[in-house]
């Protein structure tokens, strides 16, 4: 096989790829979130992702928290730096953290549900089946999905938060001896708004994203279950990268002098 | 590859049986369609009379699901053109493409019920989005709807996992029929079924189909089934129809492909598609 041959089919299909997302987003945006909405379905999808993730989302914020307070204050006694632990852990959650980790963990979970749902929908002609019952499968499906998904993961990332500081808070009190009043005070006294609304700006791409992902790659499931199956994965692991990928383009916007 | 036996007929008198007057309802004009390098279809022309019930027949993979979809609108066809009471709707869009979408109702192969909704939510589904009725109003016409395909009230609250397989048809059906449409699509109907629920489906399909005054199309393998429900056959083979007849003449076609088909013969002239799309 000629390697030339190779590289062009794979850099063509990645081109193609591409502009087939594009062209889903274009229509995800403007078709499914224009009216007609679907107020139950929008309901029904935030309880899914948001409250069914809160679980996940609680305890992956706790125990990051609690090893965030125990690296920085081993590292720190480098630096005689331990005091800074409160607000390092503070600031690391709510700054980066919390949304990253949240928004991994729920592409996890949601993108896949999502991915699964949606692909066995279009292999047994259910989506079919919408649009001859007068309804648009943009509007009824994916719109519902990606406003649930900027609504509830920035709720999801205010309580990961919460959680992520508390979690460090017990570990720096009881395993690390801190003063508890002394903790708090460092925690609130370096930390601004922005820190946190940072955080929830991100929070929202990255709802965007693992909804987006998980309808996109469920809509173009194709061959059966295998196809489903392999829309499941490709929506993880796309949604995971892109959230890593804004991540950092949202970083480096939002606290550029 | 063969051409084609083109021994089309034409249809000259109303059918008497069905009552169906000679106005032409649905008209396909040298409809193509090809996904990637397969051409699928190649260049069909169909006439449908209105009230009448048209079955197509031909082998697997043959593209008569792909025509059913071209005709309702799912799928684009790539040339020629899809008339429907004397519009061409070949390639609307957008507001005119669901104005005529409401005309059909559609029964799709595995039925493809909404399994996160019970079956009258189902069955209610295209009052309550397509017409905008409220919702008990819908629950009590899908009820309604259910006992004409034979369905108590008591399957309206189950959902459509709990149902076996011939039920599910059923519930589709009525899915179909409940904004009580014009035109009404039905993809294999009796695939999958025993001969005993095949014929009751038949039955529905027959009786329901009249008391809606609908056009049906519908597509099958099963010769019993289009004994029963068809007014007119027509042979799709190699993207094209190559006969067209009422059910009454299919068995002195003249037509070696459809003997074959219909007598179910492993020899003949048909070429049997070996690779699936």
């Amino acid at each position: 096989m000629n390697p030339l041959a190779q590289i062009g089919r794979v850099v063509l299909h990645l081109f193609a790829e591409t502009g087939r997302l594009v062209f889903f987003i274009k229509d995800a945006v403007f078709i499914g979130l224009s009216p007609r909405w679907y107020p139950r379905q929008i309901l029904l999808q935030m309880i899914r992702m948001g409250y069914n993730s809160l679980p996940v989302v609680g305890l992956t914020a706790f125990f990051t928290g609690g090893v965030l307070a125990l690296q920085i204050y081993i590292g720190g006694t480098r630096f005689n730096a331990e005091s800074l632990v409160a607000s390092i852990v503070a600031l690391g959650i709510t700054r980066e953290l919390g949304p990253v980790l949240a928004g991994l963990m729920v592409a996890g979970r949601v993108a896949a549900a999502i991915a699964a749902e949606l692909g066995t929908m279009r292999v047994t002609e259910q989506i079919d089946a919408l649009v001859t019952l007068s309804t648009n499968p943009y509007r009824y499906l994916v719109g519902p999905r990606i406003l649930a998904g900027v609504i509830t993961l920035p709720l999801l990332v205010v309580i990961a938060d919460i959680i992520g500081i508390m979690g460090g808070y017990i570990v720096g009190t009881q395993s690390l001896g801190f003063n508890a009043g002394a903790y708090l005070k460092n925690t609130v006294d370096f930390l601004q708004v922005q820190d946190v609304t940072s955080g929830l700006v991100k929070s929202a791409v990255f709802g965007f994203i693992i909804a987006l992902m998980g309808c996109y790659h469920g809509f173009h499931s194709r061959g059966g279950a295998q196809g489903v199956g392999r829309a499941t994965t490709n929506a993880v692991v796309s949604s995971s990268i892109l959230i890593l990928a804004a991540n950092y383009v949202l970083t480096s916007l939002l606290f550029t002098e | 590859m063969s051409h084609s036996w083109s021994s089309k007929q034409t249809i000259g008198t109303p059918m008497a049986a069905s009552g169906s007057g000679s106005e032409v309802h649905i008209a396909l004009k040298g409809l193509r369609k090809a996904f990637g390098r397969k051409v699928v279809l190649d260049g069909v022309d169909l006439e449908v009379k209105r009230r009448s019930s048209l079955v197509v027949i031909g082998g697997s993979g043959t593209g008569k699901s792909v025509m059913l979809k071209c005709i309702i609108g799912l799928l684009e066809p790539d040339g020629g053109q899809v008339i429907i009471d004397g519009e061409e709707t070949t390639h609307l869009k957008g507001r005119d493409r669901d104005r005529v979408m409401r005309k059909f109702g559609m029964l799709f192969q595995s039925a493809a019920l909404f399994d996160s909704l019970p079956v009258w939510e189902n069955v209610a589904f295209g009052l309550i989005q397509g017409r905008g009725m409220r919702r008990r109003a819908a629950r009590e016409k899908a009820i309604e709807t259910l006992a004409k395909v034979g369905l108590g009230p008591e399957v309206a609250h189950l959902y459509p996992a709990e149902l076996s397989g011939g039920m599910q048809k059923r519930v589709g059906l009525a899915r179909a029929i409940a904004h009580e449409p014009e035109i009404i699509l039905l993809d294999e109907p009796t695939t999958g079924l025993d001969p005993i629920m095949a014929a009751v489906i038949d039955a529905l399909i027959v009786s329901t189909v009249k008391e809606v005054g609908a056009t049906a199309i519908s597509i099958t393998h099963d010769m019993a089934s289009v004994r029963r429900i068809a007014d007119e056959v027509a042979m799709i083979y190699q993207g094209r129809i190559i006969w067209h007849g009422p059910v009454s003449e299919i068995e002195h076609s003249g037509n070696p492909y459809v003997d074959q088909f219909i007598h179910g013969r492993a020899e003949g002239p048909i070429r049997m598609q070996l690779t699936k799309g």
